[in-house]
């Protein structure tokens, strides 16, 4: 178990945090402590905003050791908004949907496990961006389902229906 | 003292939702253990991927909590939070807090109290509760409050239709800067074994027809009721309720009894789209309700918790927030990839691959 | 500084070799060498390898191999540069003989990949990349080298099956070889369909796993007479470094760290890519035989492809490459690769490539890269 080679890249992992050169101005991720454009020393802390766009991708069908469980799994280069790349996996999404220029949002989720027994490894991938809207869709009024489905007294549609129906009341 | 308020007056500086994309139809499930002859007691439910848990869906919805509650107070900032509080009964780990990983991933550490709440499906109100108290005594600035879950459901088990995933995180601070003022709380609790799930288990255990009147009614009927007499207020007074909502039916009849009518109850009630989310279930309905509600409206919410009890709290809109940038409760619900049992069974991690 | 020449080749067959362990195959290759010198002994031994860590529980081959073929007490180590460990070890050894350290030098590459299940190597493999930022994010080496496939097809406006001639002619060259490992001429129709590994890479774009063997033998070239009629200079050799990880370069379509080892390759031997009468090119996955083609400046940046499109890469064409079969046919096993590449060009620079014989095949080039990029050998032969 490599417990403390994760714990000690939790603030990039979990939120992006990299560093800018406080000699050029230049943000870097991930980070390296020299400046890949001036090499000057760079130890500033940095967190990016998350946003980016889909530079390259591919699609994974021969996955390696850890990762078979995802497959088949799109990972990309995401050109982050900040200027850098950076190397990851794409998440809820279909590959046919992705294209190169896609919008992508970074999210923190579960990147492996060590087994059933050892611990959970959580670091950034990126979505589809939402839209920035103005007036996002406000809550249905009529929410899609329930006026359509919902009996005006509870109906018993038989007894396995009934059990169904107490038994999820639970929780 | 039935009812809990704190001396400092305490509201919802931000809030946030979060439900994972997939959903698996009822019908699908009782195609597969009762060829298809029983109703699904909801048309759908949400089912995390399978890089999701409750730790990433709970920083999901804080983040879209800090980013409303830096629109209502400028100067909040994630280090302001004294405490991370998740509730759920879904955690990644037996033993190890899933509120560290939240708290990390929004910034809020080191300086702050994190812990992880279980109650059943209560767990959400009551870190809501807990966190009234820590601002309300001056103890913290800010507070954290997460109600998430990404339920389990026995193969062929009636729980297995509706257990869903998802959940709301809350951003409690000083009533001055918030979207959403809390006038009162009250939590009712008796110890009902309607519903438990023992150490190394790994699916719930219930007491069928048990779950109804001696637990989910009674406990939330009573906890309301409490609030209304200790507030002066009756159903009238509100322009929206939400409970519990194990599936449809539950919430609709209790809130009957109370004397809400369907109008109220319909733009909190999620489950026939997303299912159960238990620790989730009565808080993202709340948030649905924010997300159309106006300043001035009065909201009821009431959780249940298997075990049993019922917090039941009494909110007034002061201010709305813009969707400019933040998901809607909304806009996740819509956000649907319909899956098939076999792909559902492949995310439970109900095939073992080694 | 001394002038160098490989004074002998060895070579084991690329395949599936059940029956061979690690030593075995790394003694084979350098018993024929040693035979094909003449040479009874040598001064020191460098061994290119990459995975052996971890595909077999074993380091330090340096004097393990040198203990097996009966070398007892020379000096001997490992070399390693991913991909590219074999062309490193050529170079440590041509550094030995050149400073005048040592007379006669063995250097072998050898890798053993077939005793484990192919996920295993895959990951393996993945230890090229940056394990930190590349590999644990889920990727395979094969998804990176995707991504830069992708991306070039969408700068440059390719298709696909507009990489089909790098493999199609590699297959064709491998017929000829008796030591490669696929003796099977594909189809652009199969390149086409063959099934996916990582999107747009299918199998037909990428070398095979397989265990192999290859091995020189250095002497200073004022006394390499003695020992061949036959003998092949090291003209220049040069190695260039990159970034590990794709996402750091400043454009990760440009393989920096090639078109660095081909300058100082070409500024040591004072001649350009005109003179050169074949490259051995490091055909991975068809992608890098493109990048590798634009770094070493025998086409323009986003017109690899076209050499191949054009076919200018064939024996007969304007820049001869994987005249053996390359990775991709004659087969990959990843540390000997750069010892294959360049026991091939020396096979061209003798007259010994029998079918596959590019004419008046006077200097010959190969490029041996680790990793996408990240460490780059380019040497240039010239037969003497």
């Amino acid at each position: 178990m490599e417990v403390a080679r994760f714990w000690r890249t939790t603030g990039q992992r979990y939120r992006l945090t990299g560093e800018v050169c406080p000699n050029c101005g230049k943000p870097i991720f991930p980070p390296r402590d020299v400046c890949p454009v001036c090499t000057k020393e760079a130890r500033t802390p940095f967190t990016f905003s998350g946003k980016g766009e889909v530079y390259s991708y591919s699609t994974i069908h021969v996955p390696p050791q850890g990762f078979e469980r995802f497959a088949p799994y799109t990972v990309a280069l995401v050109r982050l908004a900040e200027g850098p790349l950076v190397t990851a996996q794409l998440t809820d999404v279909d590959e046919a949907e992705v294209y190169i220029g896609m919008p992508v949002e970074m999210v923190t989720r579960v990147l492996r496990e060590d087994g059933e027994r050892g611990m959970l490894v959580y670091g950034y991938k990126f979505r589809p961006a939402r839209p920035v809207r103005d007036d996002a869709p406000k809550s249905a009024a009529e929410p899609a389902h329930v006026s359509e489905t919902v009996p005006d007294a509870p109906a018993e549609v038989g007894p396995s229906a009934a059990q169904v129906a107490m038994a999820s009341a639970t929780a | 003292m039935t009812l809990m308020r704190p001396v400092k007056p305490v509201g919802i500086t931000g809030y946030g939702a979060y439900v994972p994309r997939y959903r698996l139809p009822g019908q699908a499930i009782s195609d597969l253990w009762t060829g298809g002859n029983v109703a699904p007691p909801v048309n759908e439910k949400a089912v995390p991927g399978l890089d999701e848990d409750v730790a990433t869906m709970s920083i999901e919805a804080a983040r879209n909590a800090i980013a409303r509650a830096s629109y209502a107070d400028p100067g909040f900032s994630p280090a302001d939070l004294g405490a991370v509080w998740v509730g759920s009964e879904s955690h990644p780990y037996a033993v190890k807090p899933t509120s560290t990983i939240v708290a990390e991933a929004i910034g809020a550490t080191p300086y702050t109290q994190a812990a992880d709440w279980q109650f059943a499906c209560k767990a959400g109100t009551e870190a809501i509760q807990a966190a009234i108290g820590f601002v309300g005594s001056g103890m913290a600035a800010y507070a954290l409050a997460i109600g998430m879950d990404a339920a389990q459901g026995r193969p062929g088990d009636a729980l297995e239709y509706t257990a869903g995933a998802g959940g709301a995180a809350f951003v409690i601070g000083p009533a001055e800067h918030a979207l959403v003022e809390i006038e009162g709380s009250v939590s009712y609790v008796t110890d009902t074994p309607d519903f438990w799930r023992r150490q190394y288990e790994k699916f719930p255990e219930h007491a069928g027809r048990f779950t109804g009147e001696p637990a989910y009614f009674h406990h939330i009927t009573s906890s309301v009721t409490a609030l209304l007499q200790a507030m002066n207020l009756s159903a009238r007074d509100f322009a929206y309720a939400v409970f519990h909502q194990p599936n449809v039916k539950f919430p609709l009849k209790v809130g009957e009894e109370l004397g809400f009518t369907r109008e109220q109850l319909r733009p909190g009630l999620l489950v026939n789209e997303i299912g159960n989310t238990y620790a989730g279930s009565s808080v993202i309905g709340l948030t649905a309700i924010l997300d159309i509600a106006q300043p001035g409206d009065r909201i009821l919410l009431a959780s249940f918790g298997s075990g049993a009890g019922s917090d039941a709290f009494c909110l007034r809109v002061k201010k709305t927030a813009p969707a400019k940038h933040v998901w809607t409760t909304r806009e996740y619900v819509q956000r649907r990839t319909p899956i098939d049992y076999a792909q559902y069974a492949r995310m439970k991690g109900n095939y073992k691959l080694n | 500084m001394r002038d160098v020449s490989i004074i002998g080749i060895g070579q084991t067959p690329v395949g599936e070799h059940w029956d061979k362990s690690l030593r075995e195959l790394g003694f084979q290759a350098l018993h024929a060498a040693m035979n094909d010198s003449g040479v009874e002994r040598v001064d020191a031994l460098y061994v290119g390898n990459m995975l052996s860590g971890e595909l077999t529980g074993q380091e330090h081959l340096g004097a393990l191999i040198a203990d097996f073929a009966g070398l007892r007490g020379i000096e001997a180590i490992k070399v390693e540069a991913a991909c590219g460990s074999g062309a490193a070890a050529l170079r440590v050894g041509y550094m030995a003989v050149a400073s005048g350290l040592h007379d006669i030098v063995a250097c072998v590459g050898v890798e053993k990949m077939t005793d484990q299940q192919s996920d295993t190597v895959t990951s393996a493999l993945a230890t090229a990349a940056d394990a930190e930022y590349e590999a644990l994010q889920g990727l395979s080496f094969v998804s990176i080298n995707a991504l830069l496939m992708r991306r070039y097809m969408h700068e440059y406006g390719y298709k696909k099956e507009d990489f089909a001639n790098f493999a199609i002619t590699a297959h064709a060259n491998a017929m000829n070889n008796p030591y490669a490992m696929f003796h099977t001429p594909i189809t652009r129709e199969q390149f086409a369909t063959a099934k996916p590994i990582a999107d747009p890479i299918n199998l037909l774009d990428s070398s095979p796993i397989a265990d192999g063997a290859a091995c020189v033998i250095l002497a200073p070239t004022a006394i390499a007479k003695e020992f061949t009629g036959k003998p092949v200079r090291v003209r220049a050799m040069a190695i260039a470094t990159d970034t590990l990880a794709i996402h750091d370069r400043r454009d990760p379509l440009y393989l920096e760290g090639g078109a660095i080892s081909a300058q100082k390759a070409y500024a040591m031997a004072n001649v350009g890519p005109s003179d050169i009468d074949l490259f051995e090119v490091h055909d991975a996955f068809t992608i890098m035989s493109a990048l590798s083609l634009e770094a070493a400046g025998f086409a323009p940046r986003g017109q690899g492809v076209r050499l191949a499109m054009e076919g200018e890469i064939g024996l007969n064409g304007r820049i001869p490459i994987t005249t053996m079969g390359g990775l991709k046919a004659r087969g990959h096993p990843v540390g000997a690769t750069g010892m294959y590449q360049i026991v091939e060009v020396v096979e061209q620079l003798r007259e010994e490539a029998g079918a596959n014989q590019v004419k008046n095949a006077r200097l010959g080039m190969a490029q041996n890269i680790g990793g996408s990029g990240a460490t780059v050998v380019t040497t240039i032969l010239e037969r003497l």
